[in-house]
């Protein structure tokens, strides 16, 4: 099957995005822009957290994007697993943490 | 832990020879040639601003084979500078304005007369820079040059990929790393790349893959604090450079299939300020065999300088040379990419 969801072209469209909505994309992107800029946190420290949140929302275009930026960036794939590994023990204690709401429940209808 | 292949030279393979590699990028369909992206930027026909740096390739010998070497170089390499073409570089260094020397290899350490040049060119009051592997430094009989580069004020332009062991080994060979970052203690212990020392330490990194360097002045203070917290190192300034589409890495990228992706990549971020300030407007390279070039990529792919210039070390006339047309080719998309690389790191 040829047709997908996502197309890996479709990222280097995102400009497009303005097209409709131009002052809102400027706004949009004035930020984004200004948001990965080195601060209190360096531009290593930025893109791995991108990347991390890439995994987390399951987003495979900013996963492709902030691979890039986050080696772009000097991150290596050791630190850049780790991060993965922030992402997926967030969003898995985030369903285990749920267990006790499950139990308080469970306790109330048992006996 | 991927493997360091022996140079293309012993594997005897097709890209070893320069007219291969210029065929390959030249087959390479790109919206725009280097020329018109020159044009384009008012910048064609390119031309020297000076010659502000003169920089030998003395031979190609190397006791390292980097997987992304644009020279090719490796210990089978027998390229070697010839007494001829030694003098006569020491010749004019002794007898220009030229204010630096940048010697450059292959492990320029392995000439036989390195040292000579070293002196003789610090003698003549220039600003010598050797482009130093560091692992070459902990080899028998290579100990000394620590104390060497010290004594006579050499800048050290020392690569390493990364401040930590996996990209470094993996570009560079296994051990690379360790090795390093001994020899990066070694020149701090003499004075190098120490605060309120003025022994110039600077280092190279590469990217280990495919993609651009990131902004220069980022990624170095990162690594200052990376390398002072890890192993306790100083340097002075980090210099990011693109890998070039030449020899090695061309090898790479046609393996993999990707040239075509890498040179879009580098010619789709062209940028007219890098462009105005790539290094073959102030550098006369000069190889193994007194042959004259642009630049060191030049030199490697066999591209050199302008018919109506000289053409070898023996007929050198540098107000002829400052006036040449600077040989380009798709593989200059490398040097004018983002923030632009050179042998001293980003331009723009």
């Amino acid at each position: 099957m040829d047709e997908t969801y996502y197309r890996p072209s479709d990222l280097s469209r995102f400009g497009e995005i303005g097209e409709e909505a131009p002052d809102l994309a400027k706004k949009f992107f004035d930020w984004y822009g200004a948001v990965f800029e080195e601060g209190a946190l360096t531009t290593r420290e930025k893109s791995l957290i991108a990347l991390a949140v890439s995994h987390a929302i399951q987003c495979p275009y900013c996963i492709d994007a902030y691979t890039s930026e986050s080696l772009k960036n000097g991150a290596d794939p050791e630190q850049m697993t780790e991060a993965v590994h922030v992402a997926a023990a967030i969003r898995g204690g985030a369903s285990l943490v749920h267990g006790v709401q499950m139990r308080n429940h469970a306790a109330r209808l048992g006996m | 832990m991927s493997r360091v292949l022996p140079t293309l030279k012993k594997r005897a393979t097709l890209l070893a020879s320069a007219p291969a590699q210029r065929a390959a990028l030249a087959g390479v369909p790109l919206e725009r040639s280097f020329e018109e992206a020159l044009e384009d930027a008012g910048l064609f026909p390119l031309k020297p601003t000076g010659i502000d740096i003169l920089q030998l390739n003395v031979g190609r010998k190397c006791n390292q084979t980097c997987r992304h070497c644009h020279v090719d170089a490796g210990p089978d390499r027998t390229e070697m500078m010839s007494d001829d073409v030694v003098d006569r570089c020491l010749d004019i260094i002794e007898s220009t304005p030229i204010g630096t020397v940048d010697i450059t290899g292959g492990a320029p350490e392995l000439h036989k007369r390195w040292g000579e040049i070293v002196i003789r060119s610090k003698a003549a009051g220039k600003h010598v820079m050797d482009r130093c592997n560091l692992t070459i430094m902990l080899l028998p009989n290579y100990h000394y040059l620590s104390d060497f580069f010290a004594e006579h004020g050499v800048e050290v332009v020392a690569s390493l990929p990364h401040y930590r062991s996996r990209q470094t080994d993996s570009q560079r060979g296994e051990g690379v790393f360790e090795e390093s970052i001994e020899a990066l203690k070694r020149l701090n212990e003499v004075g190098y790349g120490v605060e309120g020392s003025d022994l110039v330490l600077n280092l190279v990194t590469n990217p280990v893959g495919t993609f651009l360097p990131g902004n220069q002045a980022a990624l170095e203070r990162d690594w200052k604090r990376q390398l002072k917290r890890l192993y306790g190192i100083e340097f002075n300034h980090l210099y990011t450079i693109t890998n070039l589409p030449i020899s090695r890495f061309l090898d790479f990228l046609e393996t993999e299939g990707r040239t075509h992706e890498y040179l879009e990549q580098l010619a789709t971020a062209f940028n007219p300020a890098a462009a105005a300030g790539v290094m073959c407007r102030n550098t006369l390279s000069v190889a193994w065999d007194g042959k004259l070039y642009d630049c060191d990529f030049n030199q490697m792919l066999e591209l050199p300088v302008s018919p109506r210039a000289p053409r070898t070390i023996f007929e050198f006339d540098q107000r002829r040379l400052e006036e040449r047309q600077i040989a380009l080719g798709p593989h200059c998309f490398g040097c004018t990419a983002g923030g632009g690389s050179s042998c001293g790191g980003a331009i723009a």
